[in-house]
């Protein structure tokens, strides 16, 4: 498995290689294929997470496990693709990780996925809120 | 040949029937010479997930928005989207989205900017097709590039600024934000993103009518008695009355604008677009706290 660092290099790398029109349809990949909450989450939502500064509605938990490996999971409806294909791009850079590698990924780095002219720079302030969000979960929960 | 009007009953009550389209109507008619369909919505994916058999896609930020300036495209951009888009001077124009309609009235709005003279709404817009169970398609529509005029956008008639409003004193404002907004207690809409505004409230003597009360089941505009009732006996807008609408960016003021305007007729009314970003943000204007709309300031 890739580090954090390297998938997400390759995912600056693969939405920039393509146009405009072809990276939302990327991005709709990611939301097509974002992957369904598992039971124990799905029959509890009190346990997950709302992030309030992303478009329409979207949660998230945050899993540490006992040998300090990050699992993620979310719940976003059908109705709102974007912020499920944020979710689905940060579940592919950074479930199944380390705390630390987790921890030390650029916060950043949603501006460099070439979106901004795709989806409009404040539509991605969604993306970067939900890594902050990611972030803070996992301190709470390694401490 | 001019497109048919919808002969519905419900919009024959409306001032403007002509503005207005239902699902079954499009359904038969999408394909008529002369109409183009656009969806516009809050999610720039929406579109891309599935939309009616036909329709284009124009987006509020990356296609209505000037990429630089806090403004809206001018005459050459517009000319641009619209023959990207398939779309002609004459063309009609039927327009839908998700939200009760919320950026579909903006994007049409825009179109007025511009004096695109046919331009209708669907009626409950992108819920109310789904609803019904119509079909949707992934399939994108081959478009023939048209040609489009330049066109100088009328910022005067349907549109306000910041000025504009110090000199409205004394005429009617409606804010449509939530409550919460209205009040002060927060600067922006509960479970959306911040824009930012530095204060919170509204502007001085400003009625609170939040926009989606025009809307009923659906997303469908309600009758025109229903509307009659909220703005006219409740709010007490008359015909003649010079009217600003505004929210937070100016989106969910155009569906009011759209009810306003269109709907009762009331042919005085514009749409603050700067709205609560900037009126919140701006040094020495007046502001009011709270529930009650409070005085217009003395000019």
């Amino acid at each position: 498995m890739s580090s954090p660092k390297e998938s997400i290099a390759s995912l600056i790398e693969d939405f920039n290689a393509i146009s405009v029109q072809d990276r939302l349809m990327l991005l709709l990949e990611f939301s097509d294929n974002l992957a369904p909450l598992p039971a124990r989450y799905a029959e509890h939502p009190d346990l997950l997470e709302r992030v309030e500064e992303c478009q329409s509605p979207v949660y998230l938990f945050v899993e540490v496990n006992d040998d300090k490996r990050v699992g993620l999971f979310f719940s976003a409806p059908a109705e709102a693709p974007t912020t499920r294909g944020f979710a689905g791009v940060l579940q592919e850079a950074l479930d199944g990780h380390s705390v630390d590698e987790v921890l030390a990924v650029d916060e950043d780095f949603p501006n460099r996925l070439g979106l901004a002219e795709a989806v409009s720079p404040l539509r991605l302030n969604g993306m970067r809120a939900i890594l902050r969000r990611i972030k803070r979960q996992i301190k709470e929960k390694s401490a | 040949m001019p497109v048919p009007l919808d002969p519905s009953a419900k919009f024959a009550e409306y001032a403007h029937p002509e503005v207005l389209v239902s699902t079954s109507w499009l359904a038969d008619n999408s394909n008529l010479p002369g109409v183009v369909v656009v969806e516009s919505d809050e999610d720039v994916l929406l579109y891309e997930t599935g939309h009616i058999p036909g329709a284009v896609k124009i987006d509020w930020h990356t296609d209505l928005n000037d990429p630089v300036t806090r403004d809206y495209v001018d005459g050459a951009g517009f000319a641009a989207l619209m023959k990207r888009s398939g779309i002609s001077r004459d063309t009609t124009v039927i327009i839908y989205g998700d939200k009760s309609n919320w950026w579909a009235s903006y994007a049409l709005w825009v179109f007025k900017l511009f004096g695109h003279a046919d331009v209708r709404l669907l009626d409950g817009g992108r819920d109310a097709w789904i609803a019904e169970g119509r079909v949707l398609t992934r399939e994108k529509p081959e478009i023939t590039p048209a040609e489009y005029p330049i066109v100088d956008r009328d910022d005067h008639s349907i549109r306000a600024f910041r000025d504009d409003v110090l000199k409205h004193f004394g005429n009617p404002l409606i804010d449509v934000r939530s409550a919460v907004e209205y009040s002060g207690e927060r600067t922006h809409m509960p479970d959306y993103p911040d824009e930012g505004a530095l204060r919170g409230g509204h502007i001085p003597s400003a009625k609170s009518v939040p926009w989606a009360r025009a809307a009923g089941e659906h997303g469908v505009f309600k009758s025109r008695a229903e509307l009659e009732a909220i703005y006219l006996d409740e709010i007490g807008l008359k015909s003649g009355d010079n009217v600003i609408a505004y929210c937070r960016i100016g989106e969910r003021s155009s569906h009011t604008w759209f009810v306003l305007n269109y709907l009762l007729g009331l042919p005085g009314v514009r749409n603050y677009d700067g709205s609560w970003t900037e009126w919140g943000s701006l040094v020495g204007v007046p502001i009011v706290k709270g529930t009650e709309p409070g005085l217009a300031p003395v000019r």
